[in-house]
């Protein structure tokens, strides 16, 4: 072996050693009971608050198992690398958080640590809820302690190597981790300010709304720019281009009628925005949903990719027929022959977003696997629509999502069958 | 022909010691069509989505039942996809609650309904329940008479010495069900009947304890169930589809789906 060599080795050696015991040395352990340390607080009022705080965090989505019991866990997510089995966060003293104190349940809010000091995987929202406060992260902590302890066990996570390792998660932290609570913009309004308070912290929109990378990371420099949200098959639209569900051309109302009830006149929530609006915002106030709005409405505008050119939009004439004579037989008796639809109630095709937007993943799954809006408070009893899969062919069904995209002057470009039978393939959720 | 028994043998994994090969893709693409044709059943059909009368009634909110179940429930192509229509309402209602709730597995039925409350499948529920659409035609008994004696007796008087009851004690004398979780048989196709009664054998469908449908499903050979799900969906329409009231016949087992 060269000398050079030599050297280069017990040099990286030497690094690594160096690392692995700074790695211990500020890996956290549990935190120190405080002495005369406040309990919870209690009163019906702050329980209240904080069952309200948890709906608006939509902590029962993930830790809830369908159809089992609230809060204990158990519910499996497939993210790229493996299995995460969601725990129980029921006040049970051996298997939920009963022995968590409100200081525990903080800093796993703010940091993503966990009670024992063990680092989280960031499928935990905490890169948004650090940004909640320490009074909101108390009452919550309240309401889950008030709640009937269940006893199931945790199920360990099936992650591959290396992303079983839970203390690299410390790499993953340092790229893209920024803890601290919300600080409100002064030169805005306080309506603003809670609508952006909820929208980055306990609603955690950029989750899906924010491209996500192989890291499982995602760039504040692309925050709510949209992006398909891993192994759920769904595209989360950017929030920041009017191309797609960018809000700056809507009325405050029809944002949330959308976020509230469901369906607006403008489109319809489904796939996993159904579940965020079935779960968590058909239960919040107007005064928040309307802050809300206005604070999405002002997103800053930047396109990032040029609108299609004419060369793109192009359809092959017998495409254009094979769509056209589909969705007369298939469509208008709900969308209407010009796609303005019945809003609320059957959304328009005609000038929507969603529909023309690049990615036409949304527009297909619809075609094939149908679905319902969500019911919700202001809209118990919603309207649907019937899954196409086994009656038209992956070549009809790209030919209708093209017609769809391209009539009545929308903007969007044409689809190709293969593209159809990739997103046929997979199981609808 | 040759190409019909040659792609039955592909599909029964039989094989032909001299089929050229000739023969042999002519199969096969006997094989990709008939799957073709299957997949696209309605299409073939030339069935359009229904109109509706107005737009705030139970008949335009259930337009995303249509494609597979019918606009009034009678379910549609040839296989599978059951008739819903004028089952009881509990039982209805049960089934929408499970495949919502992942218990009940399929997962078109469970990504569909997934976001929907109690109160409003339990509306969907009753709306299907009264229909009374007309019956698809019946299927062409099993040509093996031995087959057919088998389907008639679990059907209508069961197997004592594997202690399996018949069908109509539970499912109605006429077989369209028992008020008010108990389903009718009436109407639904064999490959339906045999898939479910596999499911219940198998564990993959259940029903609140007791579960006497597993019971009696373990009990019954792959030969039983083909027996009598060919027998049951070769039988005429009742003359009356409502379900049998819940207090004309004893029950031979105690019965999750009727407390």
């Amino acid at each position: 072996m060269r000398r050079a060599t030599r050297i280069f080795l017990v040099a990286a050696a030497f690094v690594a050693l160096i690392a692995l015991a700074a790695l211990l040395y500020f890996m956290p352990g549990y935190l120190p009971v405080a002495p005369g340390a406040v309990a919870a607080d209690p009163t019906t009022q702050t329980i209240n608050k904080g069952e309200y705080l948890a709906r608006a965090g939509d902590c029962v989505a993930c830790h809830t198992e369908p159809g089992g019991k609230q809060f204990a866990g158990g519910r499996v997510m497939t993210i790229p690398f493996g299995q995460i089995y969601v725990p129980n966060v029921t006040p049970d003293d051996e298997t939920g958080i009963g022995r968590w104190t409100a200081d525990d349940f903080y800093r796993m809010m703010h940091s993503g640590i966990s009670r024992d000091g063990s680092l989280m995987y960031p499928v935990m929202p905490f890169a948004a809820y650090t940004k909640v406060t320490r009074a909101d992260s108390d009452a919550i902590y309240a309401y889950m302690m008030s709640l009937p302890p269940v006893r199931q066990k945790n199920q360990p996570h099936e992650l591959r190597f290396p992303f079983n390792q839970r203390d690299l998660l410390i790499g993953w932290r340092a790229l893209y981790l920024k803890t601290g609570e919300y600080v409100p913009d002064t030169s805005k309004s306080a309506q603003w300010n809670r609508g952006a308070y909820l929208v980055e912290g306990l609603g955690h929109c950029a989750m899906c709304h924010t491209a996500i990378n192989k890291l499982g990371g995602s760039k504040t420099s692309e925050e709510f720019e949209g992006g398909m949200i891993p192994n759920q098959n769904w595209y989360a639209p950017s929030l920041t281009s009017n191309r797609e569900a960018g809000l700056g051309n809507w009325t405050i109302k029809e944002i949330t009628d959308l976020l509230q009830a469901g369906v607006s006149h403008r489109a319809t929530v489904y796939g996993p925005m159904a579940e965020v609006v079935y779960n968590s915002l058909q239960y919040l106030s107007d005064e928040d949903v309307e802050a809300m709005a206005v604070y999405l409405k002002q997103l800053p505008q930047r396109d990032s990719e040029a609108p299609p050119t004419q060369s793109a939009r192009l359809v092959a004439p017998e495409v254009m027929e094979l769509g056209r004579k589909i969705y007369a037989k298939q469509c208008v008796v709900c969308h209407g022959e010009e796609g303005k639809g019945r809003p609320p109630e059957y959304p328009p095709l005609a000038a929507n977003q969603s529909i023309t937007m690049s990615s036409p993943v949304n527009s297909i799954r619809m075609v094939l696997n149908g679905g319902y809006a969500p019911g919700t408070r202001r809209n118990p009893k919603p309207h649907g629509m019937p899954p196409f899969s086994h009656i038209l062919a992956d070549e009809e069904v790209a030919a209708v999502v093209t017609y769809i995209r391209v009539a009545w002057e929308n903007s969007g470009t044409p689809v190709t069958a293969a593209q159809i039978g990739e997103l046929r393939a997979i199981v609808p959720e | 022909m040759t190409a019909l028994r040659l792609a039955i043998d592909l599909l029964l994994g039989a094989r032909r010691p001299r089929a050229d090969s000739g023969a042999r893709a002519q199969a096969i693409r006997f094989i990709v069509s008939c799957v073709l044709a299957g997949a696209s059943g309605a299409h073939a059909q030339d069935a359009a989505i229904p109109a509706f009368k107005t737009l705030d009634s139970m008949e335009a909110r259930t337009q995303g039942c249509v494609t597979c179940h019918g606009q009034s429930g009678q379910g549609t192509g040839k296989e599978y996809f059951p008739r819903i229509a004028g089952k009881p309402a509990g039982y209805l209602y049960n089934q929408l609650v499970a495949f919502r709730d992942g218990k009940r597995v399929y997962p078109p039925m469970n990504y569909l309904i997934a976001y929907l409350p109690d109160a409003y499948l339990r509306e969907m529920a009753e709306h299907f329940s009264k229909q009374r659409p007309a019956f698809k035609p019946k299927q062409p008994p099993a040509a093996d008479a031995a087959v057919v004696a088998r389907g008639t007796a679990i059907a209508l008087s069961g197997d004592p010495s594997k202690q399996v009851p018949a069908c109509i004690t539970c499912h109605g004398q006429g077989l369209t069900g028992m008020e008010p979780g108990i389903p009718g048989l009436v109407g639904l196709s064999s490959s339906y009947i045999a898939a479910q009664l596999t499911r219940w054998r198998s564990g993959n469908r259940q029903a609140p304890p007791p579960d006497c449908m597993k019971r009696i499903a373990e009990r019954l050979s792959e030969a039983d169930i083909h027996a009598v799900a060919t027998w049951l969906a070769s039988q005429d329409p009742p003359a009356n589809a409502s379900p049998a009231s819940s207090n004309l016949q004893k029950m031979p087992q105690a019965c999750g789906s009727q407390m």
